[in-house]
């Protein structure tokens, strides 16, 4: 008998190109809306991609308390999209943290975790290049001057937007969350993998709630620079932007990249019951393993740490195959990368992959990185409580070699248990099971 | 309000396994194994010198804690697949095949016969960013940006860039890619994480490596951290923060935790890597033990990026959690090894949460920072220092504070200084502390 105390999710957030809220991200999948369209946040014209996933336009201040008005001066892109989700998600949980109601707070902030994904944060280079610029000597970089003069310019407290443990540190801050704090920064698993680290520290009974998630703001020059070189993005289809991303499609071409956060608060199901907290589901399973070819790029080709992966993961929930009816893949668009992770899925399911239906969300939504991990277990959230799976419009014919059974129309149904599955160039993988809360 | 149910951990759960550390492996300053460092440690040995990585000779401080003369090809036979690893990586790779060597475990093999299920042995690093590439990244700026207009050209710069950067490097620079090429080395399939919680982030995960172990989610994790700031742009942020000492006349003493003309830390690099496993594991397979981890505590301050708390409220806490982990209470330790980073901030916090934490038992710990001969290796220190913690259980030896000639008279803890110390040491606690709030701690105990 499994003694752990259960994990349950009580609150969403999501900042995605589909919207500010957990409620447009999900209207925005339902509906088929796309979040993909052409790069405005800079001149995309000197790469071969350009295109993205970008979020709508939002004032910081209106997400923060008066409070932390002087610290977001400090919050780069990638600080403020996890600060607003995690507002958004603490605020559905019903708890009030210090961020939420100083007057009324009714969590005890050395229980309450933060575990967030990170990516690298890319810095600003519209920041930095007048200062480099003016350390040139006859037109070339010179370290020396620009060690005498030009760092000078930069602003002193310039490290501190960069460092990707910000943005736990921003959070614990405004919410006044003292307990277990850290920032797994494991490229695009870095979300399922911080999920899954707070439901372990739940589990072992160190805090009682966690804000937890990950986010990433992938729309800049030097990502777009990194993933077109390592020739991840769809260089193809910009006249058609919202057919651009198409995963495990026989026309796929590469990934979109994008931007959000996705944060969910995790609570001990006891605690959030004394509360008369509403779980929206459980987190049953984690399971993670890594899965790399020797160029580090990409999986390998039997996709066989998403098979360990999803087979821990169901071990942990105490379920089979059988008892799963969605599957949320990573699924990037990047064609063997598609094809590893469906050959994975289809091992770890046996002949149950024939017929549980698969849908990738990132056709809609791009790949957010960091974020992305959170976003799929949020939409596989709202999936279950609606029992609604919106499936996929760009994959029409799948990839050979791709037996899944891709959604490719709104399908309702009882979900009892949904698969997230998530990996990162760098090959480590995580699969997590949800549960219906219905069923218990 | 919630009011939980207090739930420690029990060892005598029968689903929780005790956590054994069976091997070790370092690439630092002070030398290229655990032996030879340890000698630089006890001898207070400064690695610092003046920068030579890149040209520094105009920057506010001018000298660093460097890795020297490191041979990858020592330790990697494969070197195809790991040569364009960033600089922390290489160094990760070394210290990891000295750790699986003493802990007995394969590596670069694809037939084991070691007694480990590669699905359940995984990775957990610490790790940090790989250097920006400066041969395209500065270029890039300089043609990219338009003075006239005041604003960037992003075809220019798109054009440098291209013209410039290699694809593996850019990848490279991901702080997730050193847990790869640790996989790739050893074939781990089980768990695979890496966290970057600035200056905490390897003790941080030699903490949750534990957690995995004990709770049965892993047999055996290698665990510790990697990291390289001395670049350009990792030196500029920290000079920027005044966070570094100036002392560029005298490298050798600039960093000189505890002391009242402390002006900073030294910047450093390196990795170091344990093998953590389950004592079922060990005995089975008949591996020496070389210390137990019997505590992990993690917080955050909450309080602001900027500053530690006033307090030291995080740091508090991390000790008392990591203490109650491991049913002990402060009179049980026996040696800190402190945070200590020779920064003024630090150094008196860190002082004031021990005595917030022990009481009246505060000058009964001895304290050391060893960062006066190491430096700083940021996301990789915690790991370095944990390595010196287990050294100190097996030679019931302290080391000492190198450079501490003249301590802050407002510090009143018994720090251990210049020389090394004997004392009978049963449970040891390692701090460390991050920019931005995190702190972790983790409490050894020898093994009988």
């Amino acid at each position: 008998m499994d003694s752990r105390p259960r994990v349950v999710i009580t609150g969403l957030g999501a900042v995605s190109p589909l919207g500010l809220s957990a409620a447009a991200l999900w209207e925005g999948l339902a509906s088929g809306r796309c979040g993909i369209g052409r790069t405005t946040a800079f001149d995309p014209s000197g790469f071969p991609c350009q295109m993205a996933g970008q979020v709508p336009a939002y004032k910081i201040t209106d997400f923060i308390p008066k409070t932390s008005r002087k610290a977001a001066k400090l919050m780069s892109r990638d600080i403020e999209l996890a600060v607003i989700a995690a507002d958004q998600a603490i605020r559905q949980s019903g708890l009030v943290t210090r961020g939420i109601d100083p007057e009324h707070v009714t969590i005890q902030p050395e229980r309450a975790a933060v575990n967030l994904g990170a990516g690298l944060i890319s810095c600003d280079l519209v920041e930095l290049a007048p200062a480099v610029a003016a350390s040139a000597v006859d037109g070339h970089f010179d370290i020396r001057r620009w060690g005498r003069e030009g760092m000078t310019a930069v602003t002193p407290l310039w490290l501190l937007k960069y460092l990707p443990n910000m943005l736990a540190c921003h959070v614990s801050i405004i919410h006044d969350l003292q307990g277990p704090s850290n920032s797994i920064t494991c490229g695009e698993v870095s979300g399922h993998l911080a999920i899954a680290e707070a439901k372990q520290i739940l589990e072992r009974g160190d805090a009682d709630v966690s804000v937890a998630g990950g986010a990433e703001a992938k729309v800049n020059p030097m990502v777009l620079l990194t993933q077109c070189l390592l020739k991840r993005a769809a260089c193809e289809g910009g006249d058609h932007p919202d057919q651009a991303c198409r995963p495990f499609d026989a026309l796929a071409r590469g990934s979109v990249f994008g931007e959000g956060a996705g944060v969910v608060v995790l609570e001990n199901a006891d605690t959030a019951a004394a509360r008369q907290a509403k779980p929206l589901a459980q987190i049953a399973g984690v399971g993670h393993s890594c899965s790399i070819g020797p160029t580090y790029q990409s999986l390998e080709p039997d996709g066989l740490g998403i098979r360990i992966a999803i087979e821990k993961a169901l071990a942990d929930a105490g379920i089979g195959p059988e008892d799963l009816d969605l599957v949320i893949p990573h699924g990037t668009g990047i064609p063997e990368d598609d094809l590893a992770e469906a050959r994975g899925i289809e091992a770890a399911l046996g002949r149950t992959a024939d017929t549980v239906p698969v849908w990738p969300t990132k056709g809609l939504l791009s790949n957010t990185g960091a974020a992305g991990g959170s976003l799929d277990l949020i939409a596989a959230v709202c999936a279950i409580g609606s029992g609604l799976i919106p499936g996929t419009r760009t994959c029409q014919q799948r990839a050979p070699g791709c037996h899944l059974h891709i959604v490719t129309s709104p399908a309702r149904t009882l979900i009892r248990h949904a698969l997230c599955c998530s990996y990162t160039y760098g090959g480590q993988t995580a699969a997590i099971v949800l549960k219906n809360p219905d069923l218990d | 309000m919630i009011h939980p149910q207090p739930t420690t951990h029990n060892p005598q759960r029968p689903s929780t396994h005790r956590v054994v550390v069976t091997g070790m492996g370092i690439v630092c300053p002070l030398g290229h194994d655990v032996e030879a460092m340890w000698q630089a440690v006890l001898a207070g040995r400064s690695g610092a010198a003046r920068t030579t990585i890149f040209d520094a000779s105009t920057y506010p401080t001018q000298f660093d804690s460097e890795v020297k003369g490191y041979d990858l090809t020592r330790y990697v036979k494969h070197l195809h697949l790991h040569r364009q690893g960033n600089r922390g990586c290489q160094f990760a790779l070394g210290a990891a095949v000295q750790a699986c060597h003493q802990a007995g475990i394969e590596v670069e093999t694809d037939t084991v016969h070691d007694g480990i299920d590669r699905t359940r042995m995984g990775i957990y690093l610490g790790s940090g960013e790989g250097a920006v590439d400066a041969e395209a990244f500065f270029p890039a700026l300089v043609a990219g940006w338009d003075q006239a207009a005041g604003r960037m050209d992003w075809l220019q710069w798109a054009q440098e860039e291209f013209g410039r950067s290699l694809p593996s490097q850019v990848l490279e620079q991901e702080p997730h890619m050193p847990a790869s090429h640790l996989a790739m080395l050893t074939g781990a399939r089980g768990p695979v994480r890496s966290c970057l919680t600035a200056c905490a982030a390897s003790t941080q995960a030699i903490g949750e490596a534990m957690m995995l172990v004990r709770h049965g989610h892993a047999d055996v994790m290698i665990t510790g951290g990697c990291h390289s700031m001395i670049h350009p742009m990792g030196v500029m942020g920290f000079s920027r923060l005044t966070a570094l000492s100036t002392r560029n006349d005298s490298p050798q003493t600039a960093s000189r935790p505890f002391s009242a003309t402390r002006d900073g830390f030294v910047i450093g690099e390196g990795a170091g890597i344990l093998i953590l496993e389950s004592l079922d594991s060990a005995r089975r397979r008949g591996r020496p033990i070389l210390a137990e981890v019997i505590g992990y505590g993690s917080s955050a301050d909450a309080f602001r990026v900027t500053d530690m708390h006033d307090e030291g409220r995080g740091p508090v806490q991390a000790m008392r959690a990591a203490l109650k982990d491991a049913g002990l209470s402060p009179a049980d330790v026996d040696y800190i090894n402190a945070h200590g980073t020779s920064t003024k901030e630090n150094d008196s916090i860190e002082t004031l949460a021990i005595r917030t934490v022990f009481g009246g038992q505060a000058k009964k710990p001895p304290v050391s920072s060893i960062k006066g001969a190491m430096g700083h290796l940021i996301g990789a220190a915690g790991a370095a220092e944990l390595i010196t913690c287990v050294l100190a259980l097996r030679d019931q030896t302290i080391p000492p504070t190198a450079n501490l000639t003249d301590r802050d008279p407002t510090l009143d803890l018994d720090y251990v200084a210049i020389r090394p110390r004997k004392a009978a040491l049963e449970v040891v606690m390692k701090e460390s502390f991050g920019f931005g709030g995190q702190n972790n701690v983790v409490i050894l105990r020898r093994f009988e």
